[in-house]
């Protein structure tokens, strides 16, 4: 059982564990003799404290800077005692003390009283899911014993604490430099009739893996270091066996276990929570670290938004609109914060700020934000499957927050659609996609040109289509504006709206190569998380990006409608480019440089790309 | 599930996790019962498998026991052994025991320096190591991925947070992350485990005729036997349960001064 002890600076929390580790017999012969000498070479008093304190510039200064673990025996069982610094200045080390943590033991200093860092440390608890606490009232020789300051302490205390949303099992009075209370009852507390430390620790409860939950198997890697191809990970949550079909977000591939791989143990056929194990699966299917494997009735949700409360422990502060990664689960994806809905002083609770006009959270603030990511992330409520519902931003090369997934109204898109497909079935005609296709000479397939406005890729999109019309092909186009007047007429052009559109061109034109047509889009399409959602619901290969790219300077310079000028002059809001931004695609099929190439070119170049792409496909070669 | 299963299970999705995030890793084997225990861990995350190199820092002054032993499991096991040697120093001879240097030098040089030589040569950055919190003080303060720079140095100071597995495995070039999946064990969990698993430990470990062991190994000079009757590992456990000596009592280079090993640490000793 894993024991953190927080509270504010100098409180007494080394202390406390020095002599814990003392009065329960857990020290190493002579470690204590030593330090005694040392510190009477040093000429200075002896600390219970340097026991923690094991680098050389925390004893000097009296303070503990970096966390520490240590081993010990109660009667009852084995506990790892994890030593906290209470000084601001190393809250992030405090983070990593207590984010292991089963329980807290929380020290507030009788004679000073609850302290900044007293309250702030509650509130990270909380943050990092602990949720069993016990309050030690310390330093009572200070203060004579004397219950009425305990009681003090005790009603402001809790209040705090309720405030916060944690309860106290206890509130112990305690001397941890003259060991009152910690593992018998002290004679100068006579009315204290509660546990004592020990005893209080032994009451706490040991956190039980979370079996009952629903699936997640973390996928870190896939190996393949000799006939098998093993998926191997860790199980989160919930549980597998051989036979199961797991469905794997992002992505949505599907396949059923086929084994569970362990190496030198005995044979099993299932896997529980908190196992790394590895699996094979018995369809050929795609799937790649950051993967999260569950089970079809229970899935995760699978967004490139989510709402969060975070921890901002960076050296610069946390800004909107910054590039940052996530890292949730095995998944890293880069984003962006999109709002900032407030900023919190956790040592006060006050607001900072005007809720919804702050665009940073300082360093020890907490904030409730918006997170966008550039491709879908898998994830849930981290008060549902706490494994999967918090994750760490990463600036440049360090890890400078945390945080937790909180309650919004996300779409379940895959739960909604296995519910709807219930009800709903795909109409399977008379007539197959592939019956089409022969007779049409081709595949059928998405064309989809992405790039600036005024890039080019009407004038190219209409040309190529011309080009394979005359060839006898089936081809059409869909264009911005053509849809923006009726399929889409009820979108503008905010994020969300953006994302829309494309889905429903991506529905459209996925339905149209399904009748074995060549289907050219030309739109702007600026995510490359859109882009990827319409990849993703195309079969493999039949999704062609085609990269109309030509630099700003010269779409400007263009400007066929007078566009770039509007929003110049801000009559245009949200212009890609201007005032939104553009994702260029990272690995397009193909990519076009209209500053260098004439249409032409750039219609013989995707013809070319057809060719190849229908001679793969099949008999009819070359009648592109 | 029990608890050397979940220190297991812990160990393993950090050597996957490392294994993912390092192209050029290797892992530091002494022979000793950490890291064979460490080692094997590994095959247990790669099915079997070692997918990368083993350093072993060779002083010239191990028990030669050791450099036999440690033949034998390579060609057992199939690994890929690199073998580093601070040669200049030892040409030289400024070593302790021929007592040219302080056992804190010679730590310095053979150990910490060997490894700096063997890290650049084959730019690894990436290295695991087997150490424990529960062996000594400083090791206490330890990350599972703990950041050394260009020079080795360990910043204690200033660590990266480290929270839900999330790991520090971005850094500057020339850097290099240690990597300790064993920290959040103890050394009964060592043994218990060795027992559990059944695997094969250099017999120095066990009492010999003249009823002494060891129970840390090192270099000769500076590491001393204990008086010890376990001939088992079993017995070992039982000795430990029973015990209240710290594991490094027999290891000399610790002791030279109130911080002799803090500052060997910080210069990037393991
Ligand atoms: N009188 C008295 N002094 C105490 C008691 N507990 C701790 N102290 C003293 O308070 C000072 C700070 O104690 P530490 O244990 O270092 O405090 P800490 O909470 O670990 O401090 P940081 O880790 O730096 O946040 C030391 O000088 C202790 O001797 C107590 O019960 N009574
Ligand atoms: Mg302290």
């Amino acid at each position: 059982m894993k024991i953190v002890i927080v509270g504010h600076v100098d409180h007494g929390k080394s202390t406390l564990i020095g002599r814990l580790l003392h009065d329960s017999g857990s020290l190493p012969e002579g470690r204590v003799e030593q330090l005694r000498q040392a510190a009477a070479r040093r000429r200075v008093p002896f600390e219970w404290a340097n026991l923690m304190d094991s680098l050389q510039a925390e004893r000097d200064q009296n303070i503990s800077i970096e966390t520490t673990q240590i081993w010990f025996h109660s009667a009852v069982r084995e506990y790892v005692i994890i030593d906290a610094p209470g000084h601001k200045e190393f809250l992030k080390n405090m983070v990593t003390g207590a984010a292991s943590a089963d329980a807290a033991l929380l020290l507030v200093d009788a004679h000073e009283g609850i302290q900044e860092n007293s309250r702030r440390h509650a509130y990270l608890l909380h943050l990092l899911g602990i949720r069993q606490l016990v309050v030690l009232v310390n330093k009572m020789d200070l203060v004579r014993y004397d219950q009425e300051v305990h009681a003090r302490i005790v009603s402001e205390y809790s209040q705090w604490l309720r405030s916060v949303g944690l309860v106290s099992l206890a509130f112990i009075p305690i001397s941890a430099k003259e060991g009152d209370n910690l593992t018998s009852h002290s004679p100068s507390l006579p009315w204290w009739t509660g546990p004592t430390v020990m005893e209080a620790l032994d009451s706490l409860k040991p956190h039980l893996a979370p079996e009952s939950l629903p699936l997640r198997f973390v996928v870190q890697d896939v190996y393949r270091f000799d006939a098998r191809r093993i998926i191997a990970g860790r199980i989160e949550a919930g549980s597998l066996k051989t036979g199961d079909r797991v469905f794997f977000s992002p992505g949505g591939k599907s396949s059923e276990v086929k084994s569970i791989e362990r190496w030198a143990s005995a044979p099993n056929s299932t896997a529980e929570a908190g196992e790394s194990i590895g699996i094979t699966l018995t369809e050929q299917i795609f799937v790649e670290r950051g993967a999260i494997g569950a089970h079809v009735e229970s899935p995760p949700y699978e967004l490139t938004r989510l709402k969060a409360r975070l921890f901002w422990m960076g050296r610069r502060p946390l800004q909107l609109r910054s590039p940052y990664r996530i890292k949730l689960a095995a998944q890293e994806a880069e984003c962006e914060i999109e709002r900032i809905e407030r900023v919190l002083d956790a040592s006060t609770l006050a607001t900072v700020g005007t809720p919804g006009a702050v665009s940073k959270v300082d360093r020890h603030e907490v904030g409730e934000v918006i997170i966008r990511t550039r491709k879908p992330v898998a994830f849930d409520l981290a008060e549902e499957i706490v494994a999967t519902g918090r994750f760490v931003i990463v600036d440049g090369l360090d890890v400078a927050g945390g945080g937790i997934v909180i309650p919004d109204a996300y779409p379940r898109i895959r739960h909604d659609t296995q519910q709807k497909s219930e009800h709903i079935y795909w109409t399977h005609g008379k007539v197959t996609t592939q019956q089409r296709e022969i007779r049409n000479g081709h595949p059928g397939c998405i064309l989809w040109l992405t790039g600036l406005s005024a890039s080019g890729k009407s004038t190219i999109a209409t040309e190529l289509e011309r080009q394979l019309f005359n060839r006898g092909n089936q081809v059409c186009v869909l264009d911005g504006d053509n849809v923006r007047h009726g399929l889409c007429s009820d979108l503008g052009f905010s994020p969300e709206d953006r994302t829309e559109n494309i889905r429903r061109i991506g529905e459209v034109a996925k339905l149209l190569a399904g009748y074995g047509v060549i289907c050219v889009t030309a739109f702007i399409s600026p995510y490359r998380a859109d882009r990827d959602l319409v990849r993703k619901i195309m079969p493999e290969g039949r999704f062609i990006e085609v990269y109309i790219n030509a630099p700003i300077e010269i779409c400007e310079a263009r400007d066929p409608k007078g566009l770039y000028a509007k929003a110049r002059s801000n009559q245009i809001k949200n212009f890609t480019g201007v005032s939104a931004p553009y994702e260029a695609p990272d690995r397009p099929e193909l990519e076009l440089r209209t500053d260098i190439l004439g249409c032409e070119e750039c219609v013989s170049s995707i013809i070319e790309f057809l060719n190849a792409f229908a001679e793969a496909w099949g008999s009819n070669a070359g009648r592109i | 599930m029990d608890h050397l299963s979940k220190l297991e299970n812990q160990s393993i999705y950090i050597l996957r996790e490392a294994h993912n995030k390092f192209e050029h890793l290797a892992m530091l084997w002494s022979i000793g019962k950490d890291s064979t225990v460490l080692l094997w861990l590994a095959r247990k995350a790669f099915f079997g498998h070692v997918p990368f190199p083993l350093v072993h820092i060779d002083t010239s002054y191990k028990i030669p026991s050791m450099i036999e032993y440690r033949d034998k499991l390579v060609l057992e096991w199939g690994l890929n052994l690199v073998v580093g040697r601070n040669e200049p120093v030892l040409q030289s001879g400024v070593t302790y025991p021929n007592g040219k240097a302080t056992r804190v030098e010679c730590c310095g040089t053979l150990k910490k320096d060997a490894l700096k030589q063997v890290l650049d040569q084959h730019g690894f950055t990436g290295v695991i190591v087997g150490v424990r919190r529960d062996e000594e003080p400083t090791r206490a303060k330890e990350r599972y991925f703990s950041p050394r720079d260009k020079h080795m140095e360990w910043n204690v100071e200033d660590q990266p947070p480290e929270l839900w597995d999330q790991f520090k495995t971005d850094f500057e070039p020339g850097a290099h992350i240690r990597v300790h999946p064993l920290l959040h064990w103890t050394e009964l969990n060592v043994w218990e485990y060795i027992e559990r698993e059944n695997i094969p430990m250099i017999p120095l470990y066990f009492s010999n005729e003249q009823g002494m062991r060891y129970r840390s190994l090192g270099c000769a000079p500076c590491t001393v036997p204990i008086r010890s009757n376990a001939r088992t590992v079993r017995d070992i456990i039982e000795e430990l349960r029973a015990s209240r000596t710290p594991e490094r009592a027999g290891r000399a280079q610790d002791k030279e001064s109130e911080d002799a090993f803090e500052k060997l640490r910080r210069d990037g000793y393991m």
